[in-house]
């Protein structure tokens, strides 16, 4: 068992505030990311679990007990580095089989745990091999072995595989997940990295300026991001944003205006009605480019825009639109739109957009038409 | 603005072969990627191009002229490398007059003034004129790089990498800058990089460059439909193609231990057409189908949530493969699915050669 709860955490190095208030609850056998810009404190929160880091105030409690006071080696918790940090005299047996050193466990368990450990990682043929006839990816499988053969109540990961080139990261998430899986530890893994997110995690924790914005699974914050910090954080292509003001009228009952006026694009009559019962300043729109749907002949209730650039990417293009000054992004099929400067005819999903308050960057959780709203492919 | 040509150039240093009879054409103010992995021969090319290296048989010229024995400078094109290097203490103005103020070039203080502002708007630098670089952001600094380059209006431009050192986001962002800037320049421009999103979404043509040889010269959407051989098809597209050996006879094709069973159809049965024998086999995850009613079973392996879309990969036997799927489909790891292939778009290569069918009479020939 290990639950590891954060409770009303603050850090300060000197006059610098670098985790404000934290509360954070991971439960036994999830995998958490916390994920944020560089600077965003979420490497220091993790060395504090770890013991690496001390706190100013409140309580870091593993099942139940606090452990703030502890130091490292008290708190069975394991650490995996981006930097591999191996012995390079010892062969990789030898770097695995080390944290059982103190242990005085005989020859035998220990052999049987680090075969074990190896089987899982696919690392047995390499087993005499030093650090330096090992590739990246299979060094920092040496170090994640190296860790999880102590069988520690939590592993702490710290950008394990940002350090290795695209493709191999790509097999590594796989694999971190399916271990993850086989040995029910409870991870904290940290990364700026947002499809590492996405893709490894139970739930995401996204920090900024030591602040915690949003916690979920990866489903939740990439389709109700709290805030626009979030919103533009989580998703590549990024959700695009433009400032809009929202009226009654149009074919469809309302209207939003991005701009001075660049476009007006027609949206469910209740939209009015529902920012009036809001609070806000002004507003933003936020659309992710599969949310805005394109036809190439006019269509209507569609809006003329031209495509600006075309982004083929393989299996789908990003397409360009320009609205005035500014640009939204299209996610459409492969080819769909054929030459830079052709008009194309979009609308906007009003299930898939978003209106944040100008001012506090705040959702203002409205979603239009989610009963019956389809997602696009 | 410049037309740039290599022809069969190959490149050796001691006894190691850099580049290998590179033919190589880049038409005037296109935007060509040179795109592979490290130490494929990515950043010579580029230094032979700028002229700080000379091949070692074959010609570079520019506008039909060979500059095999001309210096970088008479060769006036601009180099933006991966490393900003700006002067430090300098403003960003100052970095920007730099290369203005050379002995070669003497041109009026308003002629520099009018460059200066011109090359800052158009890169959204303009406010920041008066500041020192140490006090930027990297991708200010990066966009400050890049106009020390535009101010000297340059035949061609020529970058090594710059996004690579920038994080994700940004590299985005100023994905789409540079393309629109190379559209409002009209000029040539070839990068040089190792991410193939980069070189998809910015490239008119792209050159997928794989130990000194050219593997392929195409559009972005030729060289991930028509991939030349099993190289550019696992290079090009993320996740990468799938590829499993397989057997062909009579326009059939079986893989996976026979779990694999397909006629081909379409460009497929055309290009192998009287072929039967050992082959390779490549589909990408996005023309893999998951579904009730699809013919083969599998387990899900793995399930990466992409936001707008989940990549799954799917297990038959030993074999993995990957599949693009709805967000909206629940999978959980080890689930049973069943899955499934369209035919049409089944690519094969030689077994051999790693070579596409569609290719192997070109090479003959």
């Amino acid at each position: 068992m290990a639950e590891i709860a954060l409770q009303n955490i603050e850090k300060y190095f000197g006059d610098n505030y670098v985790i404000r208030k934290l509360n954070l609850t991971i439960a036994h056998k999830e995998f958490v990311v916390l994920l944020g810009p560089s600077g965003c404190g979420k490497t220091t929160t993790l060395r504090a679990i770890a013991g690496l880091e001390t706190i100013d105030t409140g309580d870091i409690r593993i099942d139940g007990k606090a452990v703030q006071d502890l130091r490292a080696s008290d708190r069975d918790i394991a650490f995996v580095f981006q930097l591999f940090a191996l012995y390079p005299h010892l062969t990789a047996y030898d770097n695995i089989a080390f944290p059982l050193r103190a242990t005085r466990e005989s020859k035998a368990e220990v052999d049987t745990k680090v075969r074990a450990v190896a089987r899982s990682l696919r690392i047995e043929h390499l087993l005499n091999q030093r650090p330096s006839a090992l590739s990246g990816g299979d060094m920092q499988r040496v170090a994640i072995g190296r860790a999880l053969v102590r069988r520690p109540k939590a592993m702490l990961m710290d950008e394990p595989i940002g350090a290795l080139d695209a493709a191999l990261r790509e097999e590594m998430r796989s694999e971190l997940k399916r271990l993850h899986i086989e040995n029910d530890s409870t991870t904290v893994y940290v990364t700026h990295d947002q499809v590492e997110a996405m893709s490894l995690a139970d739930r995401i924790a996204i920090m900024n300026d030591g602040v915690l914005q949003q916690v979920g699974t990866p489903g939740e914050v990439y389709q109700y991001p709290t805030n626009l910090f979030v919103a533009q954080f989580i998703g590549s292509p990024v959700m695009n944003i433009l400032p809009a003001t929202v009226r009654a009228g149009g074919a469809d009952g309302a209207e939003v205006v991005i701009g001075d006026g660049d476009a007006v694009f027609g949206f469910p009559a209740d939209l009015p009605k529902r920012l009036e019962a809001k609070s806000y300043d002004s507003l933003v729109l936020g659309v992710r480019p599969e949310g805005v749907i394109i036809s190439t002949t006019e269509t209507a209730g569609h809006v003329p825009v031209e495509a600006h650039i075309i982004e083929p990417l393989g299996a789908y293009d990003i397409v360009d639109l320009k609205i005035g000054e500014q640009l939204l992004r299209a996610r459409t099929h492969s080819g769909m739109v054929e030459r830079v400067g052709e008009t194309v005819w979009a609308r906007l999903d009003a299930a898939q957009t978003h209106f944040f308050d100008t001012k506090s960057g705040d959702s203002l959780n409205i979603r239009l038409g989610e009963e019956n709203g389809t997602r696009q492919a | 603005m410049a037309h740039v040509r290599l022809e069969r150039v190959t490149k050796t240093y001691g006894g190691v072969t850099a580049l290998r009879d590179l033919t190589l054409d880049i038409a005037d103010g296109e935007f060509f990627v040179l795109l592979g992995p490290t130490g494929a021969g990515k950043t010579t090319t580029l230094r032979l191009i700028a002229g700080l290296d000379k091949p070692t048989s074959g010609v570079v010229s520019i506008d039909g002229q060979d500059v095999n024995d001309w210096t970088a400078a008479q060769r006036d094109i601009a180099l933006v490398f991966q490393y900003y290097s700006l002067y430090p203490r300098y403003t960003v103005r100052q970095n920007l007059e730099f290369p203005l103020k050379s002995k070669v070039h003497s041109y009026s203080q308003s002629e520099i003034d009018g460059r200066i502002a011109s090359a800052a708007k158009t890169l959204r630098i303009d406010h920041l004129l008066e500041r020192k670089t140490d006090k930027l952001s990297g991708g200010e600094m990066q966009r400050v790089a890049i106009g020390r380059a535009i101010v000297r209006e340059p035949r061609a431009f020529l970058m090594d990498e710059p996004l690579s050192n920038l994080d994700a986001k940004l590299r985005e962002a100023l994905r789409s800058e540079l393309k629109d800037l190379q559209m409002k320049l009209g000029a040539t421009f070839l990068f040089v990089t190792h991410d193939q999103i980069e070189a998809m979404s910015m490239g008119d043509k792209v050159g997928v460059l794989n130990e000194g040889r050219i593997a392929q010269i195409g559009t972005p959407y030729e060289i991930y439909n028509s991939p030349r051989d099993v190289f550019v098809a696992s290079f090009v597209g993320s996740p990468a193609m799938n590829l499993a050996a397989g057997e062909l006879a009579n326009g059939r094709v079986s893989a996976l231990s026979g779990k694999l069973d397909a006629t081909l159809a379409g460009e497929a049965a055309r290009d192998t057409s009287g072929y039967s024998g050992p082959v390779k086999l490549g589909i990408r995850a996005e023309d893999v189908v998951v579904g009730p009613d699809q013919p083969v079973e599998a387990r899900v392996h793995h399930v990466e949530n992409h936001g707008v879309e989940q990549i799954v990969t799917l297990r038959v036997d030993d074999h993995l493969f990957k599949a693009t799927v709805p967000a909206t489909l629940r999978m959980g790891i080890e689930d049973s699915v069943q899955c499934g292939w369209s035919a049409d778009k089944i690519h094969v290569f030689d077994a051999q050669t790693g070579v596409g069918f569609a290719y192997r009479e070109a090479k003959a020939a």
